[in-house]
């Protein structure tokens, strides 16, 4: 099959290439690049920054340039990245771009992550020909959403937001309006944030080169706790936190560093560090418990699982005739919060006033649900602050703590030990997977083996349909991530269409392992399954691998909770849902 | 009709136009001159509700598209729609003594592109394909050529004569 080989010149290399979209890709896979603000592999090609511009020769002597993110490969043609027209080109981009926007650089939450600055720097753009951006044209900054601040004076109109809201969850909060030089983006007619059905997923933050959309940092509120003496700061972190952390401090993506991020978090000042892993294996007890009741009662089915606050926001406001199908169980967040603040102050004698529970999540959505005043009590919220993977890491630099030479550490007991059935919970399938290894052992008795479901897996599929049988009884699941698929799930049910039993969700591409609050991840497609595959990975290593298994949660239920969807478990750990649709502003 | 009523919209009405355009969000620009039609301009609950109700749109989308093209109000617009010609042609055989002729006689001042009562609405277009009549206006379907700043004068008394 040589002769089917397709090759083109990069640089005078020869290279071979098959499927890619386009030129960028393969470029990519040479080992070479070129400056792109608008490419992003998991959405659409938009040929809107001419930052990736390339010279392409044909074998026929023809010359041209054309944007590298757009053109599909085509054989033989010699393809030169850094040409003086290139340069040139991409100079002038970088010069205009900088005439329009806001410079205060150094004061920018995006400092020293983002592209343009990057760019600048590497062009060396030590001047701008055009006069500075006028100080009247200056437009207010959105910080209105508990999630994301949105800054326009930072934005280049690259539209990477607008497409991650449409392509990833189907319903474009963000969109352009105007035209030519006025262009904007922004939610319907200028709006704040909090005011339209945006989810807080974050996913436009993501994949924003500049500081026009940033996640709401909330780090100065943690370190004022954590060096305040009179408080005894309790920690949790979600199981995808773990294997993408390391990223910012030169590790690979889905390096399990769980241990490394126990000691510094000690170092860091926190004083006990408990994990949401351990909650993960509660959700399951509680949530396959109520998955069997209403299997048997034949009610509510499809149960929606109820992890993913952007889910939840999703079906409150786009669908709240269907909030009966959503789990009552709360995330594992908001199950271990509440435990944390009745048990800790009994476990540990600390006094609940001047207890402080902080959660690092690779969401920014949780920003969202730990305000959410039902899952609170007493007028405070149980989960106090919520940072993301992303502050976790500057926090860590802060501190100036060398990460990768830290000692391990083991987290602190009894709400630190976890099964691998509560860590595969980051990845998108693993809810619905550890809720099936629980479930079949309640409804049957017998154990499961083997135990890994591995049709449920895996990122780059995000919609997936499981048939499984549990001893005669055929129970089938239905795994989407992004907000997308999930509609079409919905509509499914809507159209008596869904033969599916549960239907798992998360809101971001792959799941919480490429959650808005992770680690940048948007200019390669592969890590995400590498994060999964961190997961499943140390799922594979523990000994204990379904949750009801785990020691720390039995112990809960025989001295606190009773059993499973008990009255107190039910107090605690579940919640209630609201249709968030009426009285906003799409009620007209 | 009173600014009330002419803000409230009527849902009915919008789930009509989209039926009639099959839904379709390819027919999306069809349905916004449609409503425009009927409201005169495109209230913002109107494009809400589009974006909301059509499968494939949002608020935002919507509103993108209405701000994108020129020939959609998000301003009420006059039972009057005045459109001066100021291309090239029309600019120079005198459509910016008309453009103030029709100002002064209309009382708008400071940028004001609707009169108070919601009869007229002024704006000046770039080209009505009709430079042999030049300088030409356009009030609602009907063209009046050769304007100058007496003629368009006696067109506007004798339109606000007939409302009066």
């Amino acid at each position: 099959m040589a002769d089917d080989k397709k090759t083109l010149f990069i640089e005078g290399k020869e290279v071979e290439f098959t499927d890619e979209p386009n030129l960028l890709e393969v470029i990519r896979k040479a080992g070479m690049n070129v400056p792109t603000f608008c490419y992003r592999p998991d959405l659409t090609s938009f040929g809107a920054c001419r930052m990736c511009v390339v010279e392409v020769e044909y074998p026929n002597g023809r010359k041209m340039i054309n944007s590298s993110c757009t053109m599909p490969p085509e054989a033989g043609i010699k393809v030169h990245l850094n040409t003086e027209a290139t340069r040139r080109i991409r100079k002038t981009v970088l010069e205009l771009l900088l005439a329009n926007h806001d410079r205060k650089c150094l004061t920018c939450e995006k400092s020293g992550s983002c592209d343009l600055q990057k760019y600048a720097e590497e062009y060396g753009i030590t001047n701008i020909r055009f006069p500075d951006k006028a100080l009247e044209s200056y437009l207010p900054v959105d910080d209105s959403s508990p999630s994301i601040v949105r800054d326009p004076n930072k934005c280049i109109l690259c539209g990477a937001c607008v497409r991650a809201c449409t392509e990833f969850q189907g319903h474009s909060v963000l969109g352009f309006t105007n035209r030519g030089s006025k262009t904007l983006v922004q939610p319907m007619n200028g709006r704040p944030l909090a005011e339209v059905d945006c989810v807080n997923c974050g996913q436009c933050a993501a994949v924003c080169p500049t500081g026009a959309l940033t996640i709401k940092n909330d780090t100065d509120k943690v370190w004022s706790e954590i060096t305040n003496p009179n408080k005894t700061v309790v920690v949790q972190m979600a199981p995808a936190t773990r294997v993408a952390l390391g990223e910012m401090f030169g590790l690979e993506p889905g390096e399990n560093t769980i241990r490394l991020m126990n000691a510094a978090l000690r170092r860091l000042g926190f004083n006990y560090v408990f994990d949401t892993n351990f909650s993960a294996d509660l959700t399951i007890v509680e949530e396959a418990t109520e998955f069997l009741g209403r299997l048997q009662k034949g009610e509510n089915l499809p149960l929606f699982t109820s992890c993913c606050p952007a889910w939840i926001r999703y079906l409150e406001t786009q669908h709240p005739d269907m909030l009966h199908h959503l789990s009552s169980c709360k995330s594992p967040m908001s199950m271990l919060s509440p435990v944390l603040v009745d048990l800790v102050p009994k476990y540990f004698n600390v006094d609940r006033d001047n207890l402080v529970v902080v959660a690092v999540m690779p969401c920014t959505a949780k920003k969202y649900e730990c305000k959410r005043p039902e899952l609170g009590r007493d007028g405070r919220p149980d989960t106090d602050y919520v940072i993301t993977t992303q502050e976790l890491g500057k926090m860590i630099r802060t501190a100036g703590i060398d990460f990768k030479a830290l000692e391990p550490e083991d987290n602190d007991s009894p709400f630190g030990e976890y099964t691998g059935a509560g860590t595969i919970f980051g990845a998108s399938g693993g809810v619905a997977e550890a809720a099936v290894r629980t479930a079949y052992e309640f409804a049957t008795g017998e154990d499961l083996n083997p135990v890994d479901i591995k049709e449920m897996r895996g990122t780059s599929n995000r919609s997936k349909t499981v048939e499984l049988d549990i001893k005669g009884t055929k129970v089938v699941v239905r795994v989407v991530s992004t907000l997308k698929e999930a509609e079409k799930a919905i509509q499914e049910i809507k159209s008596g269409k869904a033969n599916f039993h549960m239907l798992e969700v998360m809101a971001c591409p792959g799941g919480c392992i490429n959650g808005g609050g992770q680690p940048r991840s948007c200019d390669d497609s592969t890590i995400k399954g590498r994060r999964a595959e961190g997961l499943y990975k140390e799922d594979r290593e523990l000994p204990l691998r379904k949750s009801h298994k785990n020691p720390s949660i039995q112990k809960l239920y025989n001295e606190f909770l009773e059993k499973p969807n008990s009255h107190k478990a039910h107090e605690m750990l579940h919640t209630v849902y609201e249709d968030r649709f009426s009285g906003s502003y799409k009620d007209v | 009709m009173t600014a009330e009523n002419l803000h409230k919209i009527d849902t009915s009405k919008l789930d009509e136009i989209i039926a009639q355009f099959g839904g379709k969000k390819s027919n999306l620009i069809a349905i916004l001159q449609k409503v425009q039609e009927v409201y005169r301009y495109l209230p913002e609950d109107a494009m809400i509700y589009i974006g909301t109700k059509m499968e494939g749109l949002s608020p935002a989308t919507v509103f993108g598209v209405a701000t994108f093209y020129a020939q959609f109000s998000l301003e009420p617009k006059g039972k009057f729609e005045i459109k001066v010609c100021d291309g090239t042609a029309c600019h120079v055989r005198g459509s910016m003594p008309v453009l103030t002729a029709i100002k002064a006689r209309l009382d708008l001042t400071d940028g004001k592109s609707t009169t108070n009562d919601g009869l007229f609405s002024l704006e000046t277009v770039s080209c009505l394909g009709a430079c042999g009549l030049a300088p030409v206006v356009m009030i609602n379907d009907k063209v009046y050529p050769q304007m100058t700043s007496d003629a368009i004068k006696i067109v506007l008394d004798t339109l606000l004569k007939e409302e009066a």
